[in-house]
Formats: C-alpha cells, structure tokens, sequence
C-alpha cells in the first residue's frame, strides 16, 4: 500500500467494496455484531458474573440511603456503640465512633464509582483525540505528542498518582485529578499504536483515494475500529482506578475521613488490629468485589469481541 | 549491528524522557501550596526564620533557576536537604534503597517462579479444572487491593497462627547484620550468620508474597494465552502428526515463546512491583525507600518527594532497556523486524 502509485478505478472500486465488507460503513452488519458480541458474552458463566456485581454496585450507589441499614451513619457518631463485632444488629459491626461499617461500605460505592468513572472520563478525553492525532498526522506533530507521554510512561503510574496527591489538598477531587494525571497516555499510547495498524487497512485507503477530510477520516472510519478495544480497556481500568483511589486514601494521600472511602476506612481499621478485624476486612472486601467485578465483565468482554489487548 | 543501533535509540529516547520528568516533578513538588519552610520549622517559629531558610533552599528564585540549581547538584550527587531527616536525600536513599531493592527482586523472582509454571500448567491442560482454578485465581490476584492482602496474611498467619513475625525486616533483638551490601540476605549468607539469615527470610515471607500475588496473576494471563496461540499453529500441529510426544512438544517449542511472552510484560511488572513497594513497605513497617517517600509524600518533604520519584524513574528506565536487550536475544524475529523498520 505504501508505493503510493495513483491505483485506476477498478482498484478503487474494489478497495471501496473491501471497505463495506469490513463492516465499518453498514450499521446492520455493525448492530449484527453487537448481537453477537452479546449472544457470546451471555453464554459465559463468568462475564455475567461481572456483570452482576457491576450493576449492583452501580444500583447500590444510586440507591445507597434505602440500601444502607443506618444511613445517617455517613457522618453520625454513636458514642454508645463503638466496636460492635459483627453481629445481627450490624452485619459489618461498628467503627471507633459507633458508626455502621456496612452502611458506611454502601455509600463507598459512590465515593468509588464517581471516581472511577470520572478518571475514566478525564483520561480518554485527554488521551484518545491526541491518539488519533499522534496516529493519524505523523511528522513533528505526532513525534511531540510521544514524546510527552514517555514523560508520563518513564515512571510507574501509582508512583505519580502519590507525588501529585502529595501537594495537593486530600479531597475527592484532588484524587480524581492525581489518578488521571498519570492515565491519559496509556490511552494515547493504546490509541496511536490502533490508528496505526488500521490506517494501512484497505477501507481506509479508499476512503483517502475518495478524497475525504482527515479528520472525517480519523473520526468515522478509524474510532469506530477502536470501540472494541476501548471498552474492554475502560471496563477493566475503571476497576484499577478505584484500586489505585483505594491505595492513595490507604496511604493517608487520598479522601480524608469521616468520608466513606473504603482505602481510607481500611486504614483507620488497620489502628485497631488484630482485635477489631472487622473494619479492615469488610472495606478491603468491597474493593476486592468491585474490582473483581469489573475484570470479570472486561475479560468476558474481551473473549466476546475476541480481541487481543496487550 | 543494526539491532545495537536500535537499542542505541532506544536509550537515546529515554534519556529526554527521564530530563522531561525531572522538570515535571520538580515543578509539581515546587508548586506545592503551603510553604515547605514554614512546614519544616513549624509555627513557632518567626517570619525571619522562615525567610533565613527560604533563602538556604534557594526557594526565593525563580523556579528555572531553582531548577538549574537542583540539576547541578544531581551531578554532585547531592539531591537537597530532606526538611523531615536534615541529611541530604542521597545520604537517606543510600540507606533505605537495598531493602526496597532486595523486596522487589525477591518478589519478582517469586513472581517469575510461580506465574510462568501456572500459565503454563493452565495452558496445556486448558479448559479443565487446574486452568479453570489458576484463571479464577488470576482474576482475583489482580483484584484485591495489596494493602488488604499484607493485612489479611498479617490477621491469619502472624496474630493468629504465630508463624511470622508481623511486621519489620529482621528480628529486633537481632543485631543488624554486617553492612557490605545492605541486602540482608547476601550480608548474612556471606558473614554466615544464619540465625540472622533466618529471620530476614521469615520476615520477608509476608512481604514479598503480598507484593509478588498480582504480577503472579497478570505473568499467568499472558503466558496462558500466548501457549495458546502457538498450540493452534501449524508448526505444533505438524510435529503432533509426526507423533512427537507431547512432552517434548511443549518443553522444545513451546517453552521458549511462553518466556518471551513473560519477559514482555516484565518491564511493566516492574513498574507495578515499585508502585506496590509503597503499599507493602507501609503495611509491614518495611524500612525502605517506598516507607521512606511516604512520609515525605505526607510531610511535602519536597527534595525527598523529587529523589524518590527520580530513583524509581531511573530504576524503571534501566529495568525496561535490559529487558528490550533480553528480549532481542531471545527473540530475533524482534531484532530482525527492528532492523526491517531501520531499513
């Protein structure tokens, strides 16, 4: 493809109609396929294992005041009921200060979610559009863009994620930001490498011999491409960034209390080990679950669209 | 030859790389609000103070000089004073860095040791019940948070079966071994001080378990997937026509691509392992570089903040060009496809 010889209409033609049967034009053959990622992704066991937690934990957040036994326990303090021990009254037992450990573990997953979500959110909108222009323009432009994320790549992420946390003040926030601050060039990186390898494709070709706009290009036959391999990516890094939220809030740089973060709650918990084990375990165990969850349904996901992430 | 060239670039683009991030954590770590001065001599202490020791950092130029300053400095081998330990930051990586470094590399060697056997095990008996097992596994060593694994092990095998000791890196009524190489392994197998030699073993048991249990699991996924892979080509398939044992099938063809497969994420796992250290050094009282940039994360202990990361950055950056070396000798496809995008 790269001796670039004006091709004759026959070959356009034919390139054009390659085009179509790669599928990327027609929304029937595209919703086909969607049916049948999902046809896949119901006969595995596991996936809808993932997918269970994942909706619950999206219905326990949305619905956490009616979920939560005690729910003005979030910031209440019962001074008459510290360190219950699991027990019929409260099923996770009670913290220092007499709160609900598994109300408090409930309104976690907002803390979470939002956070989760949000560094999602930061990151591919950072990430993905200098990706596609990284992939797509090449030359200096493209050179600077990787330039500036090996920046970011030369250390690991958490490792950044605590420096910046580090000056700045402990809120939500301030974590979202921190997290995010080191994400957002994985996803160029994923999205360069993707627009790379599809630009040579055949349809792609045609559509340049057509003479379509680049950006035309980039955003309408290129992303779409990369959907599949997005999805996966985002519904398994939303799990490791409420795990990487977890660590910061753990190591005192991330949510401060009496905010229902479960790496924070953890942390307090850890105080009164080994006799008041309760804090500690049932917070580190909604972490567990919820990332588990998430890599349950982006593994299953991957197997479905039957793509390969690195 | 041309492969050495491309190795030579490799390394000339991580040495921008590692320049771009001095300037970035030393902006983010000089920015900080609040003023490290006024931090360091607390509130008793007088404007003037304040101000006497803005002026020793040097805190009262601008930041490009500051900067400059600092670069200067790294080339003497001075990385600033810590305001939370008064020494130079050099002097306290120099003492905390061996123990770090001896947690990691026994984690990894662990990981290496445990992952590519399972993937591998997953691989071959695949769809039954020790694959089923090991991906169940998997999934759920890359799930759990670190901090809760270290304190889970902690509740069960030190409070409550008494078999390890909770938390430090050898017994306190234990003198510190002999310095020669500050790891404490080697220092006690070398001066044969084994009762010592023991008891740094029990106590890194915990530790490097912790650290090493979600690169086991992501070591596992790849190696699994890639047996995969060459299970389905045409070469494997050829030679099990020609009834060439099964055995001999997996330990001659397959093997080989299963530790390349590995040593691609290696360089990755590395990153993870020295981001874990942090959470895994905090958890055990571990006395090492990681505990060490913890408190100088809570305490905006500025030039330690920007030594740690530096340290960890050249570590990463060293670990990742001796794995593309490695990779390239265990691989030539690489070395050739390298030369094939040269030409």
């Amino acid at each position: 493809m790269s001796e670039s010889q004006t091709p004759n209409p026959e070959q356009q033609a034919q390139a054009v109609a390659l085009g179509r049967q790669n599928a990327v034009g027609s929304y029937e053959a595209r919703f086909e396929d969607l049916w049948r990622t999902l046809h896949r992704l119901r006969r595995s066991t596991l996936s809808l294992v993932g997918l269970g937690i994942v909706l619950g934990i999206i219905l326990m957040a949305v619905f956490a005041p009616y979920a939560a036994p005690y729910p003005e326990d979030v910031d209440s303090v019962h001074f008459e009921r510290v360190f219950q021990p699991p027990g019929r009254e409260f099923l996770f037992g009670t913290d220092e200060v007499g709160r609900d450990v598994l109300s408090r573990v409930i309104f976690g997953t907002r803390i979470s979610l939002s956070l989760g979500v949000t560094v999602l959110v930061i990151s591919l909108s950072i990430g993905l559009p200098l990706g596609l222009i990284a992939g797509y323009m090449g030359g200096p432009v493209s050179t600077f863009i990787m330039r500036l994320t090996d920046i970011f790549l030369a250390i690991p992420p958490l490792v950044l994620a605590l420096a910046v946390s580090a000056v700045l003040t402990p809120t939500l926030e301030n974590s979202i930001i921190a997290i995010s601050f080191g994400w957002w060039p994985w996803y160029t990186r994923l999205i360069q490498g993707q627009v790379l390898s599809i630009k040579e494709e055949a349809f792609v070709e045609a559509c340049r011999s057509a003479g379509a706009n680049p950006w035309y290009i980039a955003f309408k036959e290129i992303l779409p491409n990369c959907l599949s391999i997005l999805i996966i990516k985002v519904t398994l890094d939303i799990g490791y960034a409420i795990l990487t939220g977890a660590v910061l809030g753990f190591l005192g740089l991330g949510v401060r209390p009496p905010t229902p973060e479960w790496g924070t709650m953890a942390s307090k918990g850890r105080l009164h080990l080994p006799a008041r084990w309760w804090m500690t375990t049932f917070s580190g165990l909604a972490i567990f679950v919820t990332v588990l969850g998430f890599n349950l349904l982006g593994d299953g996901l991957r197997d479905a669209f039957d793509v390969e992430l690195e | 030859m041309r492969y050495r060239d491309y190795l030579i670039r490799r390394l000339l683009y991580t040495i921008p790389a590692l320049i771009g991030l001095s300037m970035l954590i030393f902006a983010i770590a000089r920015v900080m609000p609040g003023d490290p001065a006024r931090l360091a001599l607390g509130p008793e202490a007088s404007e003037e103070q304040v101000q006497k020791l803005r002026d020793e950092l040097g805190l009262n130029l601008p930041i490009h000089i500051q900067y400059l300053h600092y670069m200067r400095g790294v080339f003497e081998g001075k990385l600033g004073v810590s305001l939370y330990t008064n020494r130079d930051v050099v002097v306290d990586l120099i003492e905390y860095f061996p123990a770090t470094f001896e947690l990691v590399t026994v984690a990894m060697i662990l990981a290496v040791a445990v992952g590519i056997p399972l993937g591998i095990l997953s691989a071959i008996r695949q769809d039954r019940w020790e694959d089923h097992t090991t991906r169940v596994f998997a999934l759920s060593g890359v799930s759990m948070p670190r901090f809760w694994i270290g304190i889970l092990f902690q509740l069960i095998l030190a409070y409550h079966l008494g078999l390890l000791p909770i938390t430090g890196r050898i017994a306190p009524d234990l003198p510190s071994p002999t310095h020669i190489t500050g790891l404490y392994l080697i220092d006690t197998l070398i001066t044969g001080n084994f009762v010592a030699l023991k008891s740094t073993l029990a106590h890194l048991v915990m530790p490097a378990v912790t650290l090493s249990l979600s690169p086991i699991a992501q070591l596992m996924r790849v190696v699994r997937a890639s047996m995969i892979e060459q299970m389905r080509k045409g070469y494997i398939l050829t030679a099990r026509a020609n009834g060439m044992p099964e055995n001999l099938l997996v330990y001659k063809y397959m093997l080989k691509n299963a530790f390349i497969a590995a040593l691609t994420i290696i360089g990755l796992l590395y990153g993870f392992f020295l981001g874990g250290a942090f959470v895994v050094e905090t958890v055990f009282s571990w006395p090492g570089m990681a505990r060490y940039g913890v408190r100088a994360f809570i305490f905006k202990d500025f030039n330690a903040i920007i030594g740690v990361v530096l340290v960890i950055a050249v570590a990463y950056a060293v670990i990742n060009i001796v794995v593309d070396i490695a990779y390239g000798l265990l691989d030539p496809r690489i070395r050739l496809g390298a030369e094939a995008r040269e030409a």
